[in-house]
Parts: structure tokens; C-alpha cells; sequence
């Protein structure tokens, strides 16, 4: 049995979908599409049925590459569970009219119930079981309220015989339930309402932009420092460290396998940063240094998100966004790539217009510095002072401005117009944000982990074999020319193919001072992106457009590192 | 004195309140300039989204220089792109 979870955007699907699932939940893609949806389970008596999070739509007539997915998907199902928003219930019943024209069963879940009330709404939920002939059950996804009633309820669902309407006939059904079944009583807007309008009034909404972006950075900086701090590298350097050093001994440390899988030992010791072998550095680049800042990124990005502050963001953001060719929306992608690239660029699949994805994944790849990257950014050159981090940052950011300003002027296309709703706020559900984290966290390891662990083999050996030194001398011209940098810098941006965050790395020992640091880390965030970026740039914008965002790269590279040498 | 008078969306004052009267040019606005993919019009967007001639419709906030226009329909918020905001006509209180 499939049972398939269908509503507007923003009813609470997701927190439903976490309350009536366990725990194993996979995403995948509807097959020959880029949309995602999410797959779990559920007993139903003595039944195991399967659970699918159809993608949010509000009408089955397609208006979007998701809502043509979701009406696809409806011809897959044998059951639908429609979560309708009971505080804006006329719009929801049109999605809940097109289905119970469909020869499938369907239950009402009248969702956010609680808030109903001290909106001044006022539902008669037995009398709209009645009209619309299928069981309506009042439920709170949030608290869990009327779940466990919804669910006993699922035997009853009912496809009732109703003809194929057009869209007016639809409209006016919905006119005669709604006088029937609603009273909307005035009521004061609460402070929370205040709060929402004025997020995205342009006066009061820039400063609370500025407050919101500062304490999530602030948070998931202390939280990644943290994990950092007191979880990851005492793990490593107590427990592993010492596992390693009697491989190392096993190993006769040295020769080729000690070189692969320990690498080279500092006074006698293993450096997580340095050692470059598959079973140190390999490690724990990955998972001490990366996973705390990936895991706290997306741990407060999905709270930020379920509370419904990300559509004000992208209205107040809009104009400026459509002046470098993207709309207010292209801000969640962007946000995305603070974390990590691969799903920010997955994520570009939101934007409606070929041309809005690839100036979007371009300008991700070039210009937002990954998790990984920020990390070593700041470990590195915050040694020498906040502004010089500072000037790595404003430097990127000065280049997505001016960047996307150019692709805009020059890339052929048009990007579509905003047209979003702004959901109110909501207390995000705790299932759902975890849920969440855990697929974005574990997407993460599955996508980067085996490349991450390829990368630093391949360095290991590409560096046996004096490739680098070959490569070196070839590019020294340009590194040291143009960039100031020694030779050495070299092999930095190399492996930076590879692997950001190693690369970062690299630039430790080079003894470097602090502009060429500087340097160094914006050349190498804005080089190719590392190649699990890489493979998703191609996957999504084909070889053209891949070959067209490279040269891109390389130029604005080169012409952004020269400058700055020249200035610091 | 009393007639009521018909302006665009994105003429409305903030705090402004009227009843949606037609959408303008509303077929095949997508379809323009090369773009191969869904042809669906803005119109049947902005219907799917609450919003059709004779709702009513407040104005909750514009953004300055041709920002977007956020619309109260119901008890929900659409937020509208300026050029899209120009082509809903309103009957305004």
C-alpha cells in the first residue's frame, strides 16, 4: 500500500509526514526529473505501507515542474492523506476539490488547528466531513494532536463519485462549503503578526535581515568551535592518534603504504592537517574538521527556515537579487552553499529559468565559500587578525556582486518574475528540523566521504610521483607572477580540485604572510570548486555550460588574485 | 464623489484594501524570449495561489524602487513580483 502525503506549500506536511513515519526516511528523485521527494513507512494495522511527501502544490493542473511531478505521482498511489491549512481554508480546498475528483481515496487532515482560534476562524469540522463526503480529522503535525485519530481513520478514506469540473465550478462548490462550514470573526493582529509585516516592510526588514543572518553565523560558529573543540579533536587526538601511531610502527614507518594511509610524521607525530595519509588527514579533514560546521549550518538553517523567515528574506532581497540576474529566491540556494556546494547546487533546481540556474550555480561555485573552506579560512588567517578575514569575505562578496552584475548584462535568457507566498511564522516542529538535518547531514557523507578519501590517494600518489613539482614549475609564471605566491602555492590549488578545505591547509606551512594569505584563500575559494561540486556543476548545467562557468572561473580568478596582490 | 476607481496593484498604498477586477495580459508571459520551458501563464499562478478577479486583497508592504508587492488575500501573504503587481487591476474602496 502507498499512501501519499499531498497539500499546499507551508500546511506542515513534513512535520506531518516525521510524526507518522520511523525513523528510516530516504530522499530520491522522481525518475527523469530533478524533483525530490521523501520516502518513509508506516504500520497500518498489520500492514506496512509505505509513506511518500509528495512534493507541496496548490492545484493538479501543472504550473510547475514540482506540481507536474505531484500530479504524476497521484496516478501512483492508492491512498492520499490531504493536509489542508485550516487557517486558510477556501485556497486549500481547491487542491482537496481536484483530488476528490480523482478515482483514489482521500482524508482530510485539517492542519494547524490550534491556530484557527485566536485567528478569529471558526470551522465546523463534522459539517465539511459532510459536504465533502470524506473524513475530516483536525490535527496540530507540531504537537502531535488528532495524529494518532487521523491515522485510525485511514480504512474510511472514501474516493466519493464527483464528476470532472472546471476551475469556476470548483470555486463556486468551494463559495457554498466555505458559508456553510466557516465564521471569520475580526480579530487584532497579535504581535507575532506584527513581527511578520514588519520583516518584510523594506525599513524595519534590512535591520532585522542584518540581526537574523548575524545570530545564525554567531550560533553556528559556536556550535561548530564547539563540537570542534571539545568533541572531535580530543576524539582524534586521544583515541585514533595513538591507534594510528602503532600502525605507523606496524608499517615500519615508512614506504609506500605508511605514505598513503599515515603520511608524513612531524617530530615523530601524526598532524591531522598535514600528515595527507587516507587514515589521518583523510579522516579527519571529513569528519573532525567539516561535519561540526555541516551539521551546525544546517542544524540552524532549517530551524530559520521552518519557522518561515527564508520567503521574507527573498522578497526583501528581490531587487537587489534581479540586478545580478537572479529573483529573491536564488537566496536560499546561496545560503545553501555557505554549507556546502553540492546541495546548493542541487538546490539552484528551484529557479524557474535556465538562465537564472546557471548564472545562480555559477556564481555559487565561484564565490560562496563552503563550510569547509570558512573553517579553515578562519583557522588560518583569523590567526593574524579579524580583518584580514574580513577582507577574504568582503573580497567574495564583492566579486558575487560585481560578477552577477556582469552575467546578468551578458547571459541571454530572462529570469522570471517573484511570485511566492509568505507563510507565518510557525514554531518549527523538533521531528521535523531533525529529520531534515539527518537527510542533508547524511547526503553530505554519502556524496563527499568516498571522493574526500579518493582525493587525498590520489595526492599521495600524484605527489610520489613529482606531478605536482612538473606542474609547478609550468604554472610558477602565473602563481607567482600574478598572484605573488610562492611555488609551492601550487600544489594548494591543485589539490584544491580535490579538496577545499586540504587545500586551505596546504597554505599553512608555506609560511606565508598575511595579504599573501589572503590571497592565497580567495584564489583558492574561487578556483574550480572541489570535484564533488564539480560532477553536480556538469550534472546540472550539461557540458556546455559547465565548459562556459569554468572559463568564467579561471578568468575572474585570475583577474580578482592579481588585483588584490597588487593592493595588499 | 463616490465612484470607486479602478488602479493596478502596484499603484495601491500600503494599508490599502479592493477586490481584484481582472489580470492583465495574463496568457503566454512566460513563453517569451527563447525560454523552452512551461508555458503556463502568470494568471493561473496567481489564481492557484488565492488570487482571482472578485477576491479582495489588501496591500501589507511594496518594496521601494520597483521592489516586490506583498498582498493580504485571506488570511494568507502572496508576495508579487512589480511588473506581475502592474497587471492586476483593482477596485479600490
Amino acid at each position: 500500500m502507498r499512501i501519499l502525503l499531498m497539500g499546499n506549500p507551508n500546511v506542515g506536511k513534513s512535520a506531518f509526514f516525521s510524526r507518522i513515519t520511523g525513523v528510516k526516511v530516504i530522499a530520491s528523485n522522481y525518475p527523469g526529473t530533478t524533483v525530490e521527494f521523501i520516502k518513509g513507512s508506516m504500520k497500518l494495522g498489520a500492514e506496512e505501507a509505505e509513506v511518500i511527501d509528495v512534493p507541496g502544490t496548490y492545484t493538479l493542473e501543472p504550473t510547475s515542474k514540482a506540481e507536474e511531478v505531484a500530479s504524476q505521482m497521484l496516478q501512483n498511489g492508492d491512498l492520499v492523506i490531504d493536509i489542508v491549512d485550516a487557517t486558510n481554508l477556501e485556497r486549500n480546498l481547491y487542491l482537496t476539490q481536484e483530488l476528490l475528483e480523482r478515482q483514489i481515496p482521500v482524508i482530510v487532515a485539517l492542519n494547524i488547528w490550534d491556530d484557527t482560534k485566536h485567528r478569529g476562524i471558526s470551522i465546523d469540522a463534522a459539517k465539511l466531513e459532510e459536504l465533502l463526503g470524506v473524513p475530516v480529522v483536525p490535527t496540530v503535525a507540531v504537537t502531535g494532536q488528532g495524529i494518532k485519530e487521523l491515522v485510525d481513520r485511514i480504512p474510511e478514506a472514501t474516493s466519493p463519485p464527483l464528476p470532472e469540473r472546471t476551475r469556476d465550478e470548483r470555486w463556486a462548490a468551494i463559495g457554498n462549503i466555505i458559508s456553510e462550514v466557516q465564521i471569520i470573526t475580526h480579530h487584532h493582529h497579535t504581535w507575532r503578526e506584527h513581527l511578520e509585516d514588519a520583516a518584510i516592510k523594506p525599513i524595519s526588514g534590512l535591520p532585522i535581515a542584518a540581526f537574523v543572518l548575524a545570530i545564525s553565523f554567531f550560533v553556528i560558529r559556536f556550535i561548530g568551535e564547539g563540537l570542534i573543540g571539545y568533541v572531535m579533536e580530543p576524539l582524534f587526538e586521544n583515541l585514533w592518534a595513538p591507534l594510528m601511531m602503532k600502525l605507523s610502527v606496524l608499517l615500519g614507518s615508512g614506504g609506500f603504504w605508511h605514505d598513503m594511509l599515515i603520511g608524513k610524521l612531524f617530530d615523530g607525530q601524526i598532524d591531522f592537517f598535514q600528515s595527507m595519509g587516507v587514515l589521518t588527514t583523510g579522516l579527519f579533514i571529513p569528519l573532525g574538521a567539516v561535519l561540526p560546521y555541516i551539521l551546525s549550518f544546517y542544524l540552524i538553517l532549517g530551524i530559520v527556515e521552518d519557522v518561515g523567515y527564508l520567503p521574507r528574506l527573498a522578497v526583501l532581497l528581490d531587487n537587489f537579487m534581479h540586478r545580478i540576474g537572479l529573483h529573491g529566491y536564488a537566496i536560499i540556494p546561496t545560503m545553501l552553499g555557505l554549507g556546502c556546494c553540492v546541495p546548493a547546487i542541487m538546490a539552484t533546481r528551484i529557479l524557474e529559468s535556465r538562465r537564472e540556474r546557471f548564472i545562480a550555480a555559477t556564481l555559487i561555485s565561484i564565490a560562496i565559500p563552503c563550510a569547509a573552506s570558512q573553517a579553515m579560512i578562519f583557522g588560518l588567517v583569523g590567526a593574524h587578525g579579524v580583518h584580514y578575514v574580513a577582507m577574504v569575505y568582503g573580497t567574495l562578496f564583492a566579486v558575487w556582486v560585481v560578477l552577477g552584475f556582469v552575467l546578468n548584462r551578458t547571459v541571454r535568457g530572462f529570469s522570471p518574475e517573484l511570485l511566492i507566498e509568505i507563510p507565518p511564522y510557525r514554531l518549527p516542529s523538533w521531528r521535523a528540523v531533525l529529520t531534515k538535518l539527518w537527510m542533508r547531514v547524511y547526503g553530505f557523507l554519502r556524496e563527499a566521504m568516498p571522493i574526500i578519501l579518493l582525493a587525498i590517494f590520489a595526492i599521495g600518489i600524484l605527489y610520489t610521483l613529482g606531478v605536482f613539482d612538473a606542474i609547478a614549475n609550468f604554472t610558477a609564471p602565473v602563481v607567482s607572477g600574478i598572484f605573488g605566491l610562492p611555488q609551492g602555492a601550487v600544489v594548494a590549488i591543485v589539490v584544491g580540485f580535490l579538496r577545499k578545505d586540504v587545500a586551505i591547509g596546504l597554505l599553512a606551512p608555506l609560511a606565508l604572510s598575511a595579504g599573501q594569505l589572503v590571497v592565497g584563500c580567495v584564489v583558492l575559494t574561487m578556483f574550480f570548486p572541489c570535484i564533488a561540486a564539480f560532477v553536480v556543476l556538469a550534472r546540472e548545467l550539461g557540458v556546455r555550460g559547465l565548459l562556459m562557468a569554468s572559463g568564467i572561473m579561471i578568468a575572474a580568478t585570475i583577474i580578482v588574485g592579481g588585483l588584490l596582490n597588487l593592493i595588499l | 464623489m463616490n465612484e470607486k476607481r479602478q488602479i493596478t496593484v502596484s499603484q495601491m498604498g500600503a494599508g490599502q484594501s479592493g477586490t481584484v477586477i481582472q489580470i492583465l495580459g495574463g496568457h503566454g508571459h512566460h513563453r517569451s524570449r527563447g525560454h523552452g520551458g512551461h508555458g503556463h501563464s502568470f494568471a493561473d499562478r496567481l489564481h492557484s495561489l488565492g488570487i482571482r478577479p472578485g477576491k479582495r486583497v489588501t496591500k501589507v508592504s511594496g518594496m521601494f524602487m520597483r521592489g516586490p508587492v506583498t498582498l493580504q488575500v485571506d488570511r494568507a501573504q502572496v508576495a508579487i513580483g512589480f511588473g506581475m503587481a502592474s497587471r492586476i487591476v483593482v477596485e479600490v474602496d
